[in-house]
């Protein structure tokens, strides 16, 4: 009996040193599953949103040319946009020219988009979206947006956007618009998508008066990754143009060719005509001005 | 009889350390301060820090890091900085998710609530702010580190979540009213001490008064946003506490749709109605429409102040946008100006966990040093912040600093604004409060702000505010914030669902083996009676 009871308790201790040790493994199968489980997920999201951004740029780019200035029935042209009043309800039709990441907010997710047609573009600010369609949108695909005409510090925008995806393509050619620089003609062209040709880059300061070709953050107080900023002129006009983090990050061409910039450097540059206080460009490309 | 005594206590012996293990396992990320600082390794230190893009405060970061460098050699620090807490704490929460969460972060005790869904994501702090050798003030710090009893106890209280100190204070703020007294004086009104909500609708409903060719009658220009106010989370909040109406309870349970909720919003349809009353979201910046003489009341943080006023350090429009005007700073306004209220906020510190309790230690030495005079006082004089600790306070340099208000400064060092702001927190810090901490209260705050802003937008774009629109605005705004889902506290125990496979067979081993042992001391009395009783 003795005997009995003797391997019972050590039977029981063993299964309890058993169980203890077995939490642990099952903690880490457990995580490793996860692991699994999020790389296979990852994987798959991946292979998803890569296979719908390939079928969408086939789509895209199999369909056929259409007229960008025509709108369905019931869809403002870009004229009857532009005269709306603000907080007017707008529907608009228009084509993806670049977006912003794709993030969630509230737990709901939200995209920036610059979009444009024929005659002028549409600032799409965080415009509640799947990540999904998201991902559909492309450059040059076309859009249905429904909301309401908003301006902040002299951006006009649309916000609290409901959005449809539609057949068709366009993607806009950079309109050159350095001679406008200065002038009350160039707010007509805002939010779109156009070219500065052989502007000179001139110093920036930072708030402790240190001169630079550019600043990470407007006054300097930013760090890699943050928005570029920095100061370019044409004739005695200097402007100041950024290099949004959310358009382009600091692994793309632009935000690399910005740190590289250096003082007295002519260069030209494409970018979205967005307005902060004033013409405030959002820059997506930086090349060494073409010899003249 | 003795060997089976000592059978039964070797038994005991042999299923304690079972015991002990089991316990171990469920405890084992838990945070325990070791003995002594092991000086011998390197430790490399993530600090994730906010500034208001200010780069006077990057420089003060930089300079405790490299100061607190000097003093241990073997800790390195390197910051990456933020310039909004949205998306600080957005960042947090995916390396949580990933185990890449920094190791000391600069956050809103709202966020900590949230980041400890996560378990023994965050440090608690009791066991080190008493450890007599590297405490607060401890033997063993190198350097002047304030004590427990030298943090202001209010702001050290809102660092307490569920009971546990999980959060220092770093510096605070609160809300302050910047005025265009020009502009008021203009209207026919006097700026009284204290702000009334009444007289603040009023003279923004003057203000908003138009000429017949559409400019504005007090500045003459075709802009006039009267009143704008910065953080409308704040601003409901507020509001709801000088009318001590509902919000929540500490426990978490949502009071916010109430009849004085509904009051306020009216007052804010009737002033947007009136083109007296904006937003930061939906217009911009306060201190830009202020500084070009297109408002009359901003409100914005006291942490704002190096950017309010025409004579301000930090300008976000261009120079030939600013017009001159005289500017005081009030507290915000109040329904009962006899006790005036207002919101205690500004950054905190926590530490995350890690593997290594000598990297939490070297962490909390950190956030030690980040509480030293030197860098207080440093912080502190780049806006209208108050440091935080009484030893700070104190301090001759700081006192200096305020009594020097208005003195010029090639760089606007001693910008009344700026100081008067911080004067403001320094005089009523009894009068501060906090909201309710816990997991869906980052959510309630987001919530109370969108009201206002929903109400705003409405109004300006003619819709009805009436009973219905209450009912659907209250029910979007529920779900939308997850309002109705969320545990009524933190420190609640959640329902966590039937036990796993392994704890059952834990549990039923060692039930096992106890039955065991009861019935073995049972028998072995049974046969000793007999064996007495036959003898």
């Amino acid at each position: 009996m003795k005997k009995i009871l003797a391997i019972l308790m050590a039977l029981a201790c063993l299964f309890a040193f058993a169980a203890c040790t077995n939490d642990d493994v099952q903690d880490e199968t457990d995580a490793a599953t996860d692991a699994a489980t999020d790389a296979a997920t990852d994987a798959a999201t991946d292979a998803a949103t890569e296979e719908a951004t390939e079928e969408a740029t086939e789509e895209a780019t199999e369909a056929t040319v259409e007229d960008p200035s025509v709108k369905s029935e019931g869809v403002m042209t870009y004229a009857e946009y532009a005269a709306a009043e603000l907080d007017t309800e707008v529907t608009i039709e228009a084509y993806v020219q670049a977006k912003q990441g794709w993030w969630e907010k509230e737990g709901q997710g939200v995209a920036t988009i610059y979009t444009q047609d024929a005659d002028g573009a549409y600032f799409l600010y965080e415009m509640p979206i799947s990540e999904e369609d998201y991902n559909k949108l492309v450059d040059g695909a076309k859009i249905r947006v429904k909301g309401y005409k908003a301006e902040w510090m002299g951006e006009v925008e649309i916000i609290d956007a409901t959005y449809e995806i539609l057949e068709g393509n366009y993607v806009a050619e950079a309109l050159d618009v350095t001679a406008k620089l200065g002038t009350d003609e160039l707010i007509a062209n805002q939010n779109m998508f156009v070219a500065f040709k052989g502007m000179t880059v001139v110093a920036s300061t930072d708030a402790n008066g240190n001169e630079a070709a550019f600043l990470y953050g407007w006054d300097g107080s930013g760090s890699q990754g943050s928005d570029l900023y920095f100061n370019v002129s044409i004739g005695d006009q200097v402007y100041n143009f950024t290099v949004e983090s959310y358009l382009c990050g600091a692994d793309t061409d632009v935000y690399k060719a910005v740190e590289a910039l250096t003082i007295g450097d002519v260069i030209d540059m494409e970018g979205f005509l967005y307005w902060y206080d004033g013409v405030n460009p959002h820059i997506t490309s930086v090349t060494a001005a073409a010899a003249e | 009889m003795k060997k089976r005594i000592i059978s039964l206590f070797f038994c005991i012996i042999v299923l304690l350390p079972a015991l002990a293990g089991c316990h171990g396992a469920r405890e084992q990320n838990s945070f325990v301060i070791p003995d002594e600082f092991d000086t011998s390794r390197n430790y490399e230190i993530t600090f994730w820090a906010k500034n208001d893009t200010n780069m006077a405060q990057v420089e003060t970061y930089e300079k405790a890091m490299e100061e607190f460098h000097a003093l241990y050699p073997n800790i390195t620090v390197t910051m990456r900085p933020f310039t909004d807490y949205g998306k600080l704490y957005n960042e947090v929460i995916t390396n949580i998710s990933t185990q890449t969460t920094p190791n000391v972060c600069i956050t809103y005790p709202d966020h900590i609530a949230t980041y400890l869904t996560g378990e023994n994501t965050v440090v608690p702090l009791d066991d080190l702010m008493a450890d007599k050798a590297y405490g607060l003030g401890g033997s063993e710090v190198k350097f002047d580190a304030p004590t427990v009893e030298e943090i202001i106890p209010q702001f050290l209280a809102e660092g307490i979540i569920g009971g546990q100190q999980y959060a220092l204070p770093y510096m605070r703020s609160t809300e302050a009213c910047y005025i265009n007294k020009t502009y008021v004086e203009k209207l026919g009104y006097t700026v009284p001490d204290v702000l009334t909500w009444d007289f603040i609708w009023e003279v923004s409903a003057a203000a908003a008064e138009k000429a017949e060719d559409g400019t504005y009658l007090v500045n003459g220009q075709k802009v006039m946003i009267p009143f704008i106010y910065k953080s409308t989370d704040n601003m409901m909040i507020q509001m709801l506490r000088q009318k001590n109406a509902g919000y929540s309870t500490d426990a978490g349970e949502i009071l916010i749709f109430n009849d004085t909720t509904e009051e306020i919003l009216l007052d804010v349809a009737d002033a947007v109605s009136k083109g007296a009353f904006s937003t930061f979201k939906i217009s911009s910046y306060p201190a830009n429409f202020l500084n070009a003489g297109q408002c009359v009341f901003a409100i914005d943080s006291t942490a704002g102040a190096t950017w309010m006023g025409s004579g301000a350090p930090l300008m976000d429009i261009s120079e030939e946008a600013v017009v001159e005007f005289e500017t005081v700073v009030r507290m915000i306004p109040q329904y009962d100006p006899d006790n005036p209220v207002m919101i205690s906020q500004g950054p905190s510190v926590c530490i995350f966990n890690k593997e290594d309790p000598q990297e939490i230690l070297a962490s909390w030495l950190f956030v030690q040093y980040l509480l030293t005079d030197d860098i207080q006082i440093s912080y502190a004089q780049t806006e209208g912040y108050v440091p935080v600790t009484s030893k700070a306070l104190e301090n001759p340099v700081y006192q200096d600093y305020l009594s020097r208000k208005g003195e010029e400064h090639p760089k606007k060092f001693y910008y009344e604004t700026k100081i008067e702001a911080t004067e403001l927190l320094l005089d009523n810090i009894e009068n501060t409060f906090v909201t309710p901490v816990f997991n869906g209260s980052t959510s309630l705050r987001n919530a109370a702000g969108q009201l206002i802003e929903d109400v705003t937008k409405s109004v300006r774009r003619k819709k009805t505010i009436d009973d219905a629109y209450f009912e659907t605005l209250y029910a979007d705004t529920t779900s939308l914030y997850r309002l109705d889902q969320h545990s009524e506290s933190s420190a609640e125990q959640a329902d966590l669902g039937p036990l796993p496979t392994t704890a059952v067979v834990l549990l039923s081993s060692l039930a096992g083996a106890w039955v065991l042992i009861i019935l073995y001391v049972c028998i072995q009395k049974i046969n000793a009676k007999k064996l007495s009783g036959i003898s």
